[in-house]
């Protein structure tokens, strides 16, 4: 087992705070997909927020003590890694500068450390770990939403589809004007909420255009907004994070059969929204 | 109404109305589509333009932090050339300076070449109620001039115009302050533009003063420069005798040989061409060659104040190319108009709250006006980072809110920021949240969510919670662990 | 106070204690690696919908006479080659003494000049209005430019002429930077050539070689 990608390797995972708390199949997916690789995963518990719903509302402030949080729990690792785009970008594009705002140039100092070990799942998979065949099984119609902080922030430009076209079984196809912003834009979403949801609808009708079953992206939070318009359309593709994608192997669908339900991945979100 | 944009509902009231303008909406979508495929192909052309980004921003810091001695730079330099220079720290004094010179050539009417800066000052409505006819001669500003509009893009100002809108304010407004557009006129745009060549000529022809902008200004040698495409500009900047330039302080280029980089970068950002149809250059006067009564008037207007902002400041190194509107999804299905002001787009929600300020509705939502997807920064050609722009401008609104009666929104973030302090009372309000989601199933569950997350979540059909937390599983499956 | 010393007052203090950002460390005036600067320079003039001609020395007046057509009036400026019009038959040529009024100019139909520079890269002719090229109405009020160009007045691209350009201005000289025909795209985004300037623009290229003088 010496030869596995990841072996010997400590990675603390970022669940954030979105995801801990309202989809946590997906940071359960990252765990998943990172031990099949050898890596030895470990969750602070410490850890909260990114800050960034406060950083990006105007709430500098209100950000510091997170951002001096987020040093704390993870500067003592060699890698962390996070499944948002979002998130990720926020620690390492904006943690500094509202460190420095706020009159901490040390802890600006401290921050710029640690965000230069942060990555998005598909930067940790393809820069620290050196692989695109995470060995997944997705026998799925699928499309790929690149979000804009993934994009324009992090620069992953084709990360998660090389990871998604070494997935077995899958049918990638292009989402038109796939690069522009979905509508959701955090707080932008309540405060201009009219503006975000002709974004999204406008999102919503491309991916309807692919007849995929399935959207992909690496941000729940861009997903929910999309998923939400998808579903009120009827238009019977479901959203789900990149990682779930990657952790879904054979035997979950073999499994899956044999229940007659839907597999892992997907059972998890599909169930739930069933109750609503 | 026509030109002013006082007492502008907030953006996002704005907004709401705009995005059920279909026809505007199509306008928009289509113009937008267009521009931004020709830049992505002329930018494609050139082998370094990350270089040439670079270069034009970092000229322009230099510009701004050394701005005391380019202006004085500028205003020798242009006083040797024969022009005469003005200083005008506000609006008001702009066009009270103006005015008084177009007054002392005894006529009453001025021929325009489309300028931001003007319509920045309003000065159209200044020289109006001077008695002072001013005609815009640009196809664009000519439209919604004589649409009684206001105009919506930096480069288009009638993009939220068709064809046949357009016709039809030709046929109904053109004759009556001039030359009247043909009997029979469709809405092909070559016959439109025809009737506008027809209908400014004897404008042009007759105009004894001008007013212009000025892309830039060159610090050494006195140098303004005018980049256009229709030749109206020409026309203006040539045929009077006396030719009046409003040129923002962040105009000022240090050196001749700095045209070299903005000549590249702004006509392929802003029409998306290799080089725009006409650019004209001038220092002063020159004997027998165009106006002999040259004079520059060097505008503040705010300014000074997005100066002394040592994040914000960055913002005057635009160009005012446009480029940000068309690549912004916000602009594309809102329009101009939502913005409150000449700048629409991102770099108005960038720009407006600092040479205003915020103390109005409108500035104060500007920040808000966008997704922060980062497109705009992209493709700005001076490197503007416009979305960490917006986020220090929203910073600043939040701050200068603080201190009186905390708005629901400020407690909720000060609640959560509590609750994210510590991680156990983090994960007591997602015990909330787990028991909502466990015992109550459906979407009502959603104002359950702790903190922020029920804020975010009243505005969407938000999935309800999950029965277990990632910590909550973390803990029973790989608690052993840590 | 005056207002001068009120913005430069404030400009002072909004810059107190800022990091002055010194001047980039540019190399202006680079020329370009354009291999074939002729070829491109006809065809980007071309995509501009202008006309472009390639001429050797000695057709350059045939062509010049073919380029007016039946143009019954002919503008040109006081120290345009007189051999570039000796093969016009029957149209009037005016000389600008510089008393020609823009009505004047506007009774004209067309425009002969030369031109300062070629920018091959973006298809650009730069009029710096020396006395072949003449005072900047001439070439803006008539219909039709006709403008001669040399190839060896040609450059790869921008920066080249910028650099070219500070003699104009230093004799204080104004420039006209001319990319194809005036256009618009104020409508629709849709590309409408001719607007106010001329209409049409009629690029001569002359070769290099014997029998073209510069009169400059």
């Amino acid at each position: 087992m010496t030869s596995l990608p990841g072996s010997g390797l400590r990675v603390a995972l970022f669940a954030t705070c979105f995801n801990d708390t309202m989809w946590p199949e997906t940071p359960r997916a990252v765990v998943t997909v990172l031990e099949r690789l050898g890596v030895s995963v470990d969750f602070p518990l410490e850890q909260t927020c990114c800050g960034q719903m406060f950083t990006n509302t105007g709430y500098a402030r209100e950000a510091l003590p997170l951002v001096e949080r987020f040093a704390d729990v993870f500067e003592e690792y060699d890698a962390v890694v996070a499944p948002s785009g979002s998130c990720v970008g926020s620690v390492r594009h904006q943690h500094a500068g509202v460190a420095r705002g706020c009159g901490r140039p040390a802890l600006a100092d401290r921050a710029t450390a640690a965000a230069g070990k942060v990555y998005e799942l598909s930067e940790l998979l393809i820069d620290v770990l050196g692989v695109t065949d995470v060995g997944a099984t997705f026998p799925h119609r699928v499309t790929y939403h690149p979000t804009c902080h993934s994009l324009r922030m992090l620069r992953v430009a084709d990360k998660p589809l090389r990871l998604l076209r070494e997935v077995r079984g899958i049918e990638l196809v292009d989402l038109p004007e796939a690069e522009e912003c979905c509508g959701f834009g955090g707080t932008f979403a309540m405060k201009n909420s009219d503006t975000s949801v002709a974004m999204g609808a406008d999102k919503a009708q491309h991916v309807r255009e692919t007849r995929a079953e399935v959207l992909v992206a690496g941000d729940n939070s861009c997903l929910a907004h999309i998923g939400g318009l998808l579903t009120r359309q009827r238009s019977g593709t479901r959203v789900m994070h990149l990682a779930e994608v990657l952790a879904s192997t054979e035997r979950d669908f073999a499994a899956a059969n044999e229940l007659g339900g839907p597999p892992y991945a997907a059972g998890a979100r599909d169930g739930r929204e069933a109750t609503a | 109404m026509s030109g002013t944009f006082l007492g502008m509902p907030s953006f996002q009231a704005a907004a709401k109305e705009a995005l059920g303008n279909a026809q505007q909406r199509r306008n928009l979508e289509h113009a937008t589509r267009t521009i931004r495929g020709k830049r992505a192909q002329v930018v494609a052309e050139l082998d370094d333009w990350e270089g040439l980004r670079r270069t034009a921003a970092a000229i322009k810091d230099n510009v701004l932090t050394h701005l005391d001695s380019y202006l004085l730079q500028l205003e020798e330099s242009l006083t040797r050339a024969g022009a005469t220079v003005h200083w005008a720290s506000d609006a008001e004094e702009a066009n009270r300076i103006i005015t008084g010179l177009v007054r002392a050539t005894g006529t009453d009417e001025v021929v325009k070449v489309k300028s931001m800066a003007t319509q920045e000052i309003g000065l159209n409505e200044a020289l109006e109620e001077a008695g002072i006819r001013a005609w815009e001669t640009d196809l664009a500003e000519l439209i919604v001039q004589l649409g009684h509009d206001r105009p919506s893009h930096i480069l288009v100002p009638a993009v939220h115009r068709n064809r046949a809108e357009i016709r039809e304010i030709f046929l109904r407004e053109m004759g009556q302050v001039g030359a009247p557009p043909p009997a029979v006129l469709t809405s092909d745009p070559r016959e439109l533009a025809e009737a506008a060549r027809v209908h400014l000529r004897e404008k042009f022809l007759r105009a004894r003063v001008a007013v212009s902008g000025a892309n830039f200004a060159v610090a050494d040698t006195g140098t303004l420069v005018v980049v256009e495409s229709e030749g109206n500009g020409r026309m203006c900047l040539t045929l009077p005798e006396t030719l009046i330039s409003v040129v923002g302080i962040e105009k000022v280029v240090p050196r001749l040989e700095d045209l070299e980089v903005f000549l590249q970068l702004l006509p392929r950002s802003s029409t998306g061409e290799r080089m725009n149809p006409y650019t004209s250059t001038w220092t002063g006067v020159t004997p027998g060659d165009g106006p002999q009564d040259v004079h520059v008037v060097l505008l503040d207007n705010g300014r000074t104040d997005a100066l002394a902002d040592s994040v914000g400041r960055q913002a005057l190194r635009c160009i005012r190319c446009s480029a940000c509107l068309n690549v912004c999804p916000v602009y594309q299905r809102v329009g101009g108009h939502a913005y409150g002001s000449v700048y629409p787009g991102p770099i108005g929600a960038i720009l407006n709250p600092q040479l205003r300020g915020t103390t109005s509705e409108v500035d104060q939502s500007l920040p808000y006006a966008s997704s922060l997807c980062g497109a705009c920064g992209d493709v700005c050609p001076v490197g503007i980072e416009i979305p960490d722009l917006i986020v220090h401008l929203r910073t600043r609104v939040v701050d200068e809110h603080r201190g009186g009666v905390p708005s629901g929104e400020q407690l909720a973030m000060k609640g959560a920021a509590w609750l994210f302090a510590d991680h156990r009372r983090w994960e007591k309000a997602q015990k909330g949240a787990e028991l909502g989601g466990r015992v109550l199933g459906g979407k009502d569950t959603i104002g359950r969510l702790p903190g922020p997350l029920a804020a975010w979540s009243d505005a969407r059909d938000a999935p309800t919670p999950p029965a277990e937390t990632f910590r909550t599983w973390w803990k029973r499956e790989k608690g052993g662990r840590r | 106070m005056s207002s001068r010393a009120a913005i430069l007052g404030r400009v002072s203090a909004a810059l107190a204690g800022a990091d002055r950002v010194p001047p980039p460390r540019q190399e202006y005036g680079a020329p370009a690696a354009v291999p074939d600067v002729v070829g491109l320079f006809v065809e980007r003039v071309e995509d501009y919908r202008a006309v472009v001609e390639q001429v050797a020395p000695q057709e350059l007046a045939a062509a010049v006479a073919r380029a007016l057509g039946g143009t019954d009036r002919v503008v040109v400026p006081p120290g345009l080659e007189g051999a570039w019009l000796s093969a016009l038959d029957g149209a009037e040529v005016l000389v600008d003494d510089g008393d020609l009024s823009p009505d004047d100019l506007d009774r004209c139909g067309a425009v002969v000049t030369a031109a300062a520079v070629g920018i091959a890269t973006t298809g650009t002719i730069v009029l710096d209005h020396r006395p072949d090229q003449g005072r900047r109405a001439l070439s803006l009020v008539p219909d039709l430019h006709v403008c001669v160009v040399r190839e060896s007045q040609l450059v790869g691209d921008v920066p080249e002429s910028v650099t070219l350009l500070r003699a104009a201005v230093d004799a204080g000289r104004p420039s006209t930077w001319i990319s194809g025909p005036s256009a618009t795209s104020d409508i629709e985004l849709e590309r409408v050539e001719g607007v106010h300037g001329p209409r049409t623009l009629h690029v001569l290229l002359v070769r290099d070689g014997d029998g073209l003088q510069s009169p400059a």
